[in-house]
């Protein structure tokens, strides 16, 4: 079923939490709120749950306005950060706690019980209680929990926000497989953009209460809409420059930049993923900077080589392929060659 | 507020490593003086109750608690009144703890004063003030009479001042286990689709349970024991308005101590029963709220 939000705006006190935000889900896909702390993704996934009312905006579900409907009523499965699982229930009760006050039969709780119980691999510990599972496990608990009662839409704050790395790894490919298996239209929160990509269908990345980007995750992470998306997706070489008759300037280095062709100069930024910068022993033409080589790390599939120009004395962060690190031969205090094989380059208004 | 039953835990370790620290001399004068004082203050009075109440022999004992058809008359007032008022405080204290705890509201922190206030009042100032209100020469009293009502000498009197004077018990005991387990579980009742009765008996009550029955048992406690208050609207007619521990007063003034300590017998019975349960109580329900604390901190695992 599809969800679809409306110019939904958020205040608390002064504070806007969600400025005219709309957005749509479709049906059966998984979706990503991704975003720095405060950037209004849990709101927006509270306002969609109904534990939030929106000040203005509707919320839709299959075209029907469900913005007046209480949480209660729309149906609507939630997986809290931290489980909020009930302390004094079993994971039994746990799980059929949705068809309970539903009143569902007996035979019935039972079944759907047993088989949500088989879904999250946590069979035989339905006697077991919160206290007594490893936070992965409690995880698959509220997921439980909240797809008993059938929801229409499966909404997860920060699902894996409070565990461990390795556990965090395992659940993310587990949540994704899940997902293919039972098709609900899901939505999750998350702050780390690594998970966001891995997991969802669709990204969309919220700033300061607005959305900045929506799109395929290949899509967001290649072609970032703005500064703040490139930024936020992380890991990248920031680089002022001047930009001035269609071209765009650092120290000896240039690019075209057609956007901007007046004369008049003006500050724009360059920004490069660690990935898209090269390594070469020597000058290849116009298009490199000199750099001194400050520290490598090798371990891991890539080495991480962090350099700092020598003209503008700013530091860089290289990602070069195991293969060509061996053939490069680096060491501390080596002056290497350094070109961007793709640049963005951001001025408030312009961007390619 | 989350993080205070961890802070209470950690000063409670510091302590003991520090104690362990002083000199032998040191530790054994402390506790020798504590000892000596309590058993000078406390076991003494205590024991000398019973040895006063049974120095008659057992089948005496006995006669003055059964014999006496006003004092029997006073136990059975009391055991009448003591839950009709914890019932009621039971109602209160649960409603005005998940106000409380709950919700930001104006004047929530005079609410939080006004349930401490009977705690700070003189019992015997709070007995007047029912007096003022329903009393013949009070502001409802013609009205009241008119309709043929009494509550100023009579049981309504007796449990209104039992009430007001046990009322922050509960209340007192519920907000900071409420506040401690937060409301995450009652959202997750909600998105669930639970009404709020259904959140109340299946996931508040269930999870403050045990900082309930602490409530429960000081505030039964006090409500047996309670004396000024009730004293002041009571009017002590025996065989009608007579509690307990007023029984104990008059018996005791018409020069009748082994009938006054038998009844004070079983009051102090009442006390140690009541410690007992107190004991037992708290711990379950200082490890609900470290559990709580724990579950609140954000630390993950397998």
């Amino acid at each position: 079923m599809s969800i679809k939000v409306e110019g939904i705006t958020k205040r608390f006190g002064s504070f806007t939490a969600l400025d005219n935000v709309s957005l749509e889900v479709p049906g059966g896909s998984l979706l990503a709120l991704l975003g720095p702390s405060g950037s209004g993704k849990t709101t927006l996934l509270r306002v969609i749950a109904g534990l939030e009312p929106p000040d203005a905006g509707r919320v839709l579900n299959e075209d029907e306005d469900m913005t007046q409907t209480s949480a209660r009523e729309r149906n609507v499965g939630f997986v809290f950060q931290h489980y909020a699982l009930f302390r004094h229930m079993s994971v039994y009760e746990n799980i059929a706690f949705g068809l309970r006050v539903r009143k569902a039969p007996k035979r019935e709780i039972h079944d759907r019980v047993t088989e949500l119980l088989h879904l999250v691999r946590l069979e035989g510990l339905g006697k077991r209680y919160p206290s007594q599972l490893s936070g992965g496990q409690r995880q698959r608990v509220a997921l439980a929990r909240a797809l008993a009662i059938r929801p229409k839409v499966l909404l997860l704050d920060e699902p894996f926000g409070a565990l461990d790395a390795k556990v965090r790894d395992e659940l993310r490919s587990w949540l994704r497989r899940l997902h293919d298996e039972i098709h609900v239209t899901s939505v999750f929160v998350t702050h780390d953009q690594q998970e966001a990509f891995e997991v969802a269908d669709r990204v969309v990345v919220m700033n300061g209460g607005r959305v900045e980007q929506v799109g395929a995750p290949a899509e967001v992470f290649e072609n970032p809409a703005n500064a703040f998306v490139m930024d936020f997706l992380g890991n990248v070489n920031v680089i002022p420059a001047q930009v001035s008759n269609g071209r765009a300037r650092f120290g000896s280095l240039e690019w075209l930049f057609p956007e901007h062709d007046h004369g008049d100069e003006r500050a724009a930024t360059l920004y490069v993923r660690p990935h898209e910068l090269q390594i070469e022993r020597s000058p290849n033409g116009g298009g490199s900077m000199r750099a001194r080589v400050d520290r490598i790390n090798a371990a891991g599939p890539v080495a991480k080589v962090f350099l700092s120009s020598l003209e503008g004395g700013m530091g860089l962060n290289v990602e070069v392929s195991a293969d060509r690190y061996v053939e490069l031969n680096l060491k501390t205090g080596d002056t290497v060659y350094v070109a961007p094989r793709k640049v963005r380059v951001f001025t408030p208004e312009y961007v390619i | 507020m989350h993080n205070a039953p961890l802070t209470a835990v950690t000063h409670n370790t510091a302590g003991h490593t520090i104690a362990r620290r002083d000199p032998v001399w040191v530790r054994w004068t402390l506790i020798l003086f504590a000892v000596g004082s309590l058993t000078l203050l406390i076991v003494v009075p205590v024991v000398n109750v019973f040895y006063q109440a049974l120095a008659p022999g057992l089948r005496g004992y006995f006669n003055n608690l059964v014999g006496d058809p006003d004092t029997l008359h006073a136990i059975g007032l009391t055991l009448i009144i003591a839950p009709i008022a914890v019932t009621a405080n039971l109602v209160f204290g649960v409603a005005a703890a998940w106000a409380i705890a709950r919700f930001k509201f104006p004047g929530r922190s005079l609410l939080t004063a006004l349930v401490d206030l009977p705690f700070s009042v003189s019992p015997v100032v709070a007995g007047l003030m029912l007096v003022l209100l329903f009393g013949m020469q009070g502001h409802f009293g013609p009205w009241l009479r008119e309709h043929g009502i009494s509550i100023i000498f009579a049981w309504p009197g007796l449990i209104l001042a039992t009430t007001f004077v046990t009322l922050p018990f509960i209340a007192r005991e519920l907000i900071p286990v409420m506040e401690a387990i937060g409301s995450d579980e009652e959202v997750a009742a909600v998105s669930l689709g639970a009404n709020g009765w259904q959140m109340l008996w299946r996931v508040t009550l269930p999870n403050v349970k045990w900082g309930l029955l602490y409530g429960v048992i000081l505030c039964n406690a006090r409500a047996m024991g309670e004396f000024g208050a009730v004293y002041v609207v009571s009017g002590h007619i025996a065989g009608r308005t007579d509690t307990m521990p007023l029984r104990v007063e008059k018996l005791f003034q018409e020069y009748n101590n082994p009938a006054s300590f038998a009844v004070a017998s079983l009051l102090t019975l009442l006390a140690l029963v009541t410690l007992v349960l107190k004991v037992v109580v708290a711990r379950k329900t200082r490890r609900d709220l470290e559990e709580a604390a724990r579950e609140s901190a954000p630390t993950g695992g397998a």
